[in-house]
């Protein structure tokens, strides 16, 4: 099996240490809701439009009203440029970011309608799914859109045989020694605590799976304070986020 | 692009009314129980394999072709490797003609990631002249008959097409592939082969290889890609669908399955792959 080859993160941080969080909301005037949301030089802006109605018609749901994600990069966020428009990865970041967001969102008082989300990424040091995810939700609850509750993300990985979470660029793809990296990027509710995005790529026992979830909740839960306060600045005591420390 | 099938309310109930109460699904398999696995070969002489993999009605066919290519810049001596899925409207009246909707796109990009992540291709083996040739792997998938669970039969036909496929005979001198096939096959690192298994939670139940019905009325899905560790089973892959969310306990009961179901599986797949 060998010694395990990463016993010291090179940023320094501790394993179960999420990078510098900020957050704030109502950076979008002209929207229904937006936030930026950074961890480390990963940064994420949410924008919510809707409910408005949905076209083309046949799309519409007479019982409830849908939510419909965009998640994109922009050209430079990255060293590499990337090439403006939808893509395969994207679409699917996009749907699985709708799924979580939907798990939380209740659009049933607005029927045929459409709420779409739009997920840009400006400066990407990977984790931007979940970082988008964080902008998202803290959107959403600034468009004052019904939730059950909160949803908070964190990529959780494996770096050879060390559980971390938060990785960033170096540890999520130019990290190859020994078992080399995992990324496993989970959204949690924040009431529940129950898992509404899932992904994994890697090797990972099944007893380590459990801590990774175990790790996830501990910092959903710091990632959860970061985003309530930002969207107490803006709405003081009017807004009540369920499932933090503060209940 | 999917479009709507409409589930009448009494069939929903029933679905689930049977598995809380009988602890069976309407077929009469139970939650755990998947449908039989068939496999053929043989269905493109002019492929380097094509396959055909059922459970059930569910019905996919799998094939792997080779090409020369140039590689990417940062591994200039490995191949390259791209899987595509086609859901095309014969297969289910819910698919539609035209560009690849985000069923086909996650379909592929999912079985993409759970191989090349794996580290079951031994991308370095396909490496011709470094930083100018190597070989390009297509893995292309095309549903013939949807009855639920496409993700798991797909998944399980590309790791067979892959394990048939032969390698293309290249013409040094002509800088060109010649016609016909070697007896080698493409190289491949066989102890870390892992398939995937997906469950999805019907009613009160967390149910395998589910069927068309099962899969449009379930809350969630969780895909598993498990692979082997000497001897224990490891997870490579996950991805969960849909918008319900997992519990604790639905995420343990979904983990033991995933072991237990993979001990019992994993030696028959093995045989289908590497036979």
């Amino acid at each position: 099996m060998g010694d395990n080859l990463y016993k010291e993160r090179y940023s320094k941080r501790g394993m179960t240490e999420v990078r510098p969080m900020t957050a704030k909301v109502g950076v979008v005037p002209s929207a229904d809701g937006s936030a930026i949301f950074e961890t480390g030089k990963t940064k994420a802006i949410a924008v919510v439009r809707g409910p408005r109605t949905l076209h083309p018609q046949h799309m519409q749901n007479a019982r409830t009203g849908i939510l419909r994600v965009n998640y994109g990069m922009m050209p430079f966020s990255v060293e590499d440029r990337i090439r403006p428009g939808p893509n395969r990865r994207s679409e699917e970041i996009s749907k699985v970011a709708e799924w979580a967001l939907s798990s939380v969102v209740d659009l049933s008082g607005f029927p045929n309608t459409v709420v779409d989300v739009f997920i840009q990424i400006p400066q990407a040091d990977a984790g931007t799914r979940v970082a988008g995810i964080n902008a998202a939700a803290m959107a959403l609850a600034h468009a004052g859109l019904p939730m059950k509750e909160m949803v908070s993300a964190i990529g959780v990985g494996k770096i050879d045989k060390t559980l971390v979470v938060d990785l960033d660029k170096y540890e999520d793809s130019l990290f190859h020694d020994g078992e080399g990296s995992t990324d496993i990027p989970v959204v949690m509710t924040s009431r529940g605590k129950e898992i509404a995005l899932l992904q994994l790529d890697g090797k990972i026992s099944f007893s380590e799976f459990r801590e990774v979830v175990e790790m996830a909740k501990k910092a959903c839960g710091d990632i959860l304070k970061v985003q309530t306060r930002a969207l107490h600045e803006v709405s003081g005591d009017r807004l009540q986020v369920t499932g933090g420390d503060d209940e | 692009m999917m479009s709507n099938y409409i589930m009448p309310n009494l069939q929903i109930e029933k679905i689930e009314s049977y598995l809380n109460k009988e602890g069976k699904r309407l077929d009469g398999r139970k939650a755990e129980e998947y449908r039989e696995i068939v496999v053929e070969d043989g269905v493109s002489v002019n492929s380097a394999s094509a396959v055909r993999v059922k459970f059930g009605k569910t019905e996919v066919l799998c094939g792997v072709h080779l090409a020369l290519a140039t590689p990417y810049p940062d591994s200039k001596d490995e191949g390259t490797f791209m899987t595509s899925a086609e859901l095309h409207p014969m297969a289910s009246q819910q698919f539609d003609i035209g560009r690849p909707g985000i069923e086909a796109v996650e379909l592929a990009r999912v079985i993409d990631r759970g191989i090349r992540e794996s580290g079951f291709i031994d991308f370095k083996g396909l490496c011709i002249r470094e930083g100018e040739k190597v070989w390009q792997v297509f893995v292309d998938i095309v549903a013939i008959n949807d009855d639920g669970n496409l993700l798991d039969v797909a998944g399980l036909a590309a790791i067979i097409a892959l394990g048939r496929a032969r390698m293309p005979v290249y013409n040094e001198a002509e800088d060109k592939v010649d016609e016909g096939f070697s007896d080698e096959g493409i190289p491949l690192k066989k102890d870390v082969l892992s398939f995937s298994m997906t469950f999805h939670k019907v009613g009160n139940t967390i149910v395998a290889d589910v069927n068309q019905e099962e899969e449009l009325i379930s809350k969630f899905r969780l895909t598993i890609a498990v692979g082997d560790n000497n001897g224990e089973p490891r997870i490579t892959a996950m991805q969960k669908g849909k918008a319900g969310t997992i519990s604790v306990d639905d995420m343990e009961t979904i983990l033991k399955l995933a072991e237990s179901k993979w001990k019992e599986m994993f030696g028959k797949i093995k045989e289908h792959v590497f036979s």
